[in-house]
């Protein structure tokens, strides 16, 4: 058990550290979250800059255009690039974390050489298409449906739940191309251009009362069979291939941000008087210990996976589920430092509450999340 | 960076795991509980002679020479078994009270605080705030000690009347003697809540009712993932602390493996259904010392405390240590 770095682990730390410093004060100001044409040229720009510095990609594989960086230096990255006040990987999210690496793993070396270099210089965004309206946690209940005519699909139906959709360039979008077959062996994964003819872009207003999100309607939009990566019908294992790639570094920002959340907490309660109250002071107490083992838990992750070359995929549902529910629970906790500004929404922390509402539902379920460790971990028997 | 066990880690753990499987089986376990615990000196001597005491000791004096993550994963393994005695307390006094390094002596822990004190009949020695009672000392403490009809049947237990024979507060104990005692119970806490996450398991992998196995249903498939998600995050916790010894993450270590280990047996003995509620399942075992030694060393309130303390104003967030990063 070694929680040190090794010196090229430092090396790379410190490299990076004189990087951000260097450009950071060089960034354009963030632009407003309602503009996304904004928000997709801020994301870009940054990605362009990490392409230029040669951290573009850091976690693919360099037969991909990546670095090949191992799990551990992709660990440092997110947790120098976060307390660095760095941009979020934004709208490069798609791209950089599901689809491109997909088409790295799985597709023709045509479509490599089309779809990736783009990604990680910044030129083009993905969104992803896989969520439908009856099919969530039941994603392979989708029925978007996609029919040969010729070199095309054509493909109607719709999807939800996609971000980034107004200002994408693509879409990886999984469609039913053989309905009579069992749900998951008649889907394909198919990349699909957002200009084509067809394709309608409704925004979701959240709870929050942003649109970070949208419907996507196919009316028989035309998809060349040329951008359907892996077999016809081999869509699922297509995509889990990329899900499995997990390395344990999902989530290194967010504990890491969630670390500084609660030292700020802690800091605007003694200024505001309210850490004389025992039960809260305890309360942040608890949450201090919460994620402390997370980010334990994460470099354990990641250590495992580094020394496996990298197969945890399964463990995050165990993190997933812990994390989830702490990272409301620090919301829930600065609503009682706030007091009774946690009803303006103008003051920090009153809006994230909000937004963590959705961390127990997005990407699986805490229920879905509990029936993979179950079966899959803890080896029960499937049922209902 | 390489937080994961070492080969030598894996071998010393899963020697630990055969060794009590040989002197420390479920038969034994029971006619421990049937005789009311206390310390069987064979067993404890067989320890002494596995370096069980002696780990943490210099090679030079006699000792193993090994450190606390060794250490964590012995006491894991020992929390896993329901090995009684006062396991904790011998292994800080090693190089303090002789004999305690070789499982020859039994040494016991006034932590004070109003808290009984465990395994005190036939005790050698007494850890207490000041130091060590041995002789006139120990005959005296013991004489103003009165027998508790103790909860945990793994475990005696004795009430200390007031400040006398100098059992003080457990925080005048010195702070690294303290920490280690936390860091080691919330290891065997951490052993605990793993066997009692496999119980539940087992027994939901084979009890079938309304024609399926009950693991099957939801409703105890999410309990049993819930104790999963207690354990692993309170492992890395517990495994941390043992290699930065920083009393923050100490704290954060003891009151994760508490809850646990606490939380993990009462929903072990719930998915067990009438059959957790008897005195025949180990489910209780578990139980009983889970809550018993969430009690001892560092309590949820101190170490809340100390974590709270371990926040803000705004600093560096991993003190700018690449170590403790």
């Amino acid at each position: 058990m070694d929680l040190t770095y090794t010196e090229a682990e430092e090396e790379f730390r410190r490299r990076l550290g004189e990087w951000l410093a260097a450009v950071l004060p060089g960034l354009p100001p963030k632009p407003s979250p309602d503009d996304w044409p904004a928000r997709r040229a801020y994301d870009t720009t940054w990605q362009r800059m990490l392409y230029d510095a040669g951290y573009a990609g850091l976690h693919w594989p360099e037969d991909a255009g990546g670095q090949g960086a191992t799990p551990t230096q992709h660990l440092i990255f997110l947790e120098e690039t976060e307390k660095a006040g760095a941009p979020y990987v934004g709208a490069n999210f798609v791209g950089l974390l599901h689809a491109g690496p997909t088409v790295a793993a799985e597709g023709t070396a045509e479509q490599r050489a089309r779809w990736l270099p783009p990604v990680l210089r910044g030129d083009e965004v993905w969104c992803q298409g896989f969520s439908e309206p009856d099919a969530g946690s039941d994603l392979a209940a989708l029925r978007t449906r996609a029919v040969r005519d010729g070199d095309d699909y054509v493909v109607s139906g719709s999807k939800i739940w996609t971000s980034h959709a107004e200002v994408a360039d693509w879409c990886e979008l999984l469609v039913r191309t053989d309905p009579d077959a069992p749900k998951h062996r008649g889907i394909s994964w198919l990349a699909m251009p957002m200009d084509a003819p067809g394709i309608t872009v409704r925004p979701l207003r959240t709870l929050a009362g942003s649109t970070e999100f949208a419907e996507v309607f196919l009316d028989e939009v035309r998809v060349p069979v040329r951008n359907r990566v892996g077999a016809e019908n081999d869509g699922w294992r297509v995509t889990m291939v990329t899900l499995s790639f997990e390395r344990g570094t999902a989530f290194v920002g967010e504990v890491v941000a969630c670390r500084r959340t609660l030292d700020a907490l802690a800091a605007e309660a003694r200024r505001n008087g309210k850490w004389d109250d025992a039960v809260l002071r305890r309360r942040l107490g608890r949450l201090n210990a919460e994620f402390r083992a997370l980010w334990r838990l994460t470099q354990w992750n990641v250590a495992e996976s580094e020394r496996t070359g990298g197969v945890p995929g399964i463990g995050g549902s165990v993190f997933k589920l812990r994390y989830s529910r702490t990272r409301q629970e620090l919301y829930e906790a600065a609503a009682e430092v706030l007091g009774a500004d946690a009803f303006d929404l103008d003051r920090e922390w009153a809006l994230d509450r909000l937004s963590s509402l959705s961390y127990t539902i997005a990407a699986g379920t805490s229920q879905i999340q509990r029936n993979i460790v179950a079966e899959r971990i803890l080896g029960l028997p499937k049922g209902r | 960076m390489d937080f994961q066990l070492s080969d030598d880690q894996r071998a010393l753990r899963s020697g630990m795991r055969d060794l009590l499987g040989a002197v420390f089986d479920r038969d034994r376990l029971r006619a421990a509980v049937e005789r009311g615990g206390g310390v069987d000196r064979g067993l404890w001597r067989e320890l002494g002679a596995a370096g069980f005491f002696a780990l943490r000791l210099p090679e030079e004096a006699g000792g193993v020479g090994l450190g606390l993550p060794e250490a964590v994963l012995l006491f894991e393994e020992a929390g896993r078994a329901l090995l009684p005695g006062p396991l904790v307390a011998t292994h800080l006094a090693a190089g303090l009270v002789k004999g305690a390094a070789e499982g020859e002596a039994v040494v016991t822990a006034a932590e004070g605080g109003g808290l009984p004190v465990a395994d005190l009949g036939g005790a050698d020695a007494v850890l207490v705030a000041g130091g060590v009672l041995t002789g006139e000392e120990l005959a005296a403490f013991v004489a103003g000690a009165r027998p508790v009809r103790s909860m945990d049947p793994l475990t005696s237990l004795h009430r200390v009347e007031g400040r006398s024979a100098g059992a003080g507060a457990s925080e005048a104990y010195p702070g690294a003697l303290r920490g280690e005692g936390a860091l080691l119970t919330a290891a065997e806490q951490l052993g605990s809540a793993a066997r009692t996450t496999e119980m539940a398991v087992q027994h939901a992998g084979a009890r079938e009712q309304f024609g399926s196995l009950i693991g099957s249903f939801q409703a105890v498939k999410h309990l049993c993932a819930d104790m999963l998600a207690r354990t692993e995050p309170a492992r890395s916790a517990v495994y941390a602390a043992a290699v930065t010894g920083d009393p923050v993450e100490i704290a954060a270590a003891k009151l994760l493996a508490d809850d646990a280990a606490v939380r993990n047996a009462r929903d072990c003995l719930q998915i067990h259904g009438g059959m957790g509620f008897t005195w025949e399942a180990d489910v209780h075992l578990h139980l009983k010392r889970a809550w018993l030694r969430a009690a001892r060393w560092l309590t949820a309130a101190e170490a809340e405390e100390i974590l709270a303390g371990g926040l803000g104003p705004v600093r560096p967030l991993y003190g700018g240590s690449a170590a403790l990063g």
